[in-house]
């Protein structure tokens, strides 16, 4: 799937939550816990993404082109937040991961349940990943 | 139990915010120890102020601005009573407890501290009664000692005995807790510190608005109060400070209203409390806070412990029942403010989980990050109950915490 079709297929998903807030939160730690484990090794103070309150860590490798991360965190909530960020970068190339424009923040009206504190936190997650991409992109353009 | 619930729903429609919906539920304040509400009286007072005698105050000799300084001295008179001071200009006004601190730690820590000097502070501490006596220690190589805190969250008087010594200058502990809502011993801590000579500063941000204060039954050299924690505003409180301290103490800011005479060779300061309080105070606030004094006055400070007592034993009876649910700070005196974990689930998803139901609680360190290394925890959930606060209320974050408790371990 490209970067859009996951993010409408996201704000889709959310949609069928109507708004409730409740319900949102506990789908949001839901995709948490849905989340593939990060090995325990990797959680280090190095792999931290600085600028979020809570702790998330998040590594990246590539596999044949493709970027795929790994995230986990202390606090559910952040976890699912990462866990849709990663389900829309997984598998894409550094490439299209750098070229891409997210609007499903927006469109799911995230600013409503994330306060001002966690959304400079998510994107700093956003940055990360893309400073990811780009270190990967230049690795291979080398190669 | 009838009349007691008709009293609460009056004094609840008193408070225009708490008069809405948050997340589509109606909106549970619990997150009093942060800031409480005002009710109309003390709003209504801001915008009389602002439309009808804006002035500045003590200088001008027009209609306005006598109008003015008798609205802001009478506040300080009010405080006075209060708190029950010798004289009224042992009243200083400040931006809050923060700030009270700082004037102290500074100007009395200036003057009278010395290298080899130290200061005992408790473990209990909010970081705005630990940083200013680091900055000042550092700066005079005075040593900062630490009382330490028992398992239930009280402070080890014990341990405060085997630190005084004649080296002690300056003792300062807080009056009630803000993390888990202590009420600590403070005369006896008083009465020894002065046995070896000390000063005694206390931080009763936590107490105002609920406990009875007496300063000179207390006999605290320095009391500090913010205004926004009782029902008053933001940006307003007081240092009471016993005036013989106050006259022997240099100013803390320089500029106007604090000086008699200024020549570039030399400044003459002005009298107690105007020494204290340089520039144009936070006027609007400042006569706002005598409205929220009344407000707690005409309800008695009795009623309201009793109220948020019974409160705080009901809601520490609800969650106790709940599995997983483990209070800190389990003193038998305490305010009204309940301190708890949920085992395995991080204190700020059952912040926005409880949000997401418009109940409004505090999650993490409350500022107190030396109190939750002694527990070993990262933070706490923390509900702190008011005046305008209901047992229903109670029931409804029992029943969300119990639905959180639930999903995530199902």
């Amino acid at each position: 799937m490209t970067v859009n079709q996951v993010q409408d297929e996201i704000i889709n998903e959310f949609s069928l939550l109507d708004g409730d807030m409740e319900m949102t939160v506990f789908y949001i730690m839901e995709l948490g816990q849905r989340l593939s484990e990060m090995s325990e090794t990797d959680k280090t103070e190095a792999n931290l993404v600085k600028g979020c309150q809570s702790k998330v860590w998040l590594v990246a490798e590539v596999t044949d082109g493709n970027v795929l991360f790994k995230a986990d965190s202390n606090t559910a909530i952040t976890k699912g937040l990462v866990s849709l960020l990663i389900r829309i970068f997984n598998n894409q190339t550094p490439e299209t991961i750098l070229g891409s424009d997210l609007y499903f923040m927006h469109r799911i009206g995230m600013e409503r349940f994330i306060g001002t504190q966690r959304s400079n936190g998510f994107a700093s997650m956003i940055k990360q990943m893309k400073l990811y991409a780009l270190a990967f992109k230049t690795q291979l353009a080398k190669a | 139990m009838d009349t007691i619930l008709a009293d609460i729903e009056k004094i609840r429609a008193q408070f225009p915010v708490l008069q809405q919906h948050v997340n589509g539920k109606p909106l549970i304040y619990f997150d009093n120890a942060a800031t409480n509400q005002k009710p109309k009286q003390v709003i209504d007072a801001l915008i009389n102020y602002y439309q009808g005698y804006n002035a500045n105050i003590h200088r001008g000799i027009h209609t306005l601005a006598e109008k003015a300084t008798k609205a802001f001295e009478t506040t300080r008179h009010s405080m006075q009573r209060f708190i029950n001071a010798k004289h009224a200009e042992e009243i200083i006004f400040t931006r809050g407890v923060t700030e009270s601190i700082n004037l102290v730690a500074s100007s009395y820590g200036r003057a009278f501290l010395n290298e080899g000097d130290e200061v005992i502070i408790s473990g209990l501490e909010h970081h705005s009664n630990i940083v200013p006596w680091q900055i000042i220690c550092e700066e005079k190589k005075a040593k900062l000692k630490i009382i330490p805190v028992t398992e239930i969250g009280e402070i080890d008087l014990n341990g405060y005995q085997k630190l005084l010594s004649t080296k002690t200058k300056i003792v300062a502990t807080n009056h009630a807790s803000n993390s888990l809502g202590t009420i600590n011993p403070v005369k006896e801590i008083i009465r020894l510190a002065h046995e070896v000579g000390a000063v005694v500063l206390i931080d009763g941000a936590q107490a105002a608005a609920h406990l009875e204060i007496d300063v000179l039954s207390l006999d605290c050299d320095f009391y500090c109060i913010s205004s926004h924690k009782m029902y008053g505003p933001t940006g307003a409180g007081i240092l009471y400070g016993k005036k013989e301290w106050l006259e022997k103490m240099p100013p803390y800011m320089g500029g106007g209203e604090m000086i008699k005479d200024v020549t570039f060779a030399k400044t003459t300061y002005n009298d107690l409390p105007y020494k204290f309080e340089a520039g144009t105070p936070n006027i609007a606030d400042v006569i706002a806070l005598n409205e929220a004094i009344n407000f707690i006055q005409s309800i008695s400070k009795e009623v309201i412990a009793e109220h948020e007592q019974s409160l705080l034993n009901y809601a520490t009876k609800k969650l106790s029942e709940i599995p997983s649910v483990k209070f800190i700070g389990t003193s038998k005196e305490k305010v009204a403010v309940l301190s708890f974990v949920i085992e395995g689930i991080h204190p700020f998803d059952v912040g926005q989980m409880l949000d997401a139901r418009g109940i409004a609680v505090r999650t993490g360190h409350h500022c107190t990050q030396p109190l939750m290394e002694r527990f070993g925890i990262e933070g706490t959930v923390r509900a702190s109950f008011s005046i305008y606060n209901t047992t229903h209320e109670i029931d409804e974050l029992a029943e969300a915490v119990k639905r959180i408790v639930n999903f995530m371990k199902p």
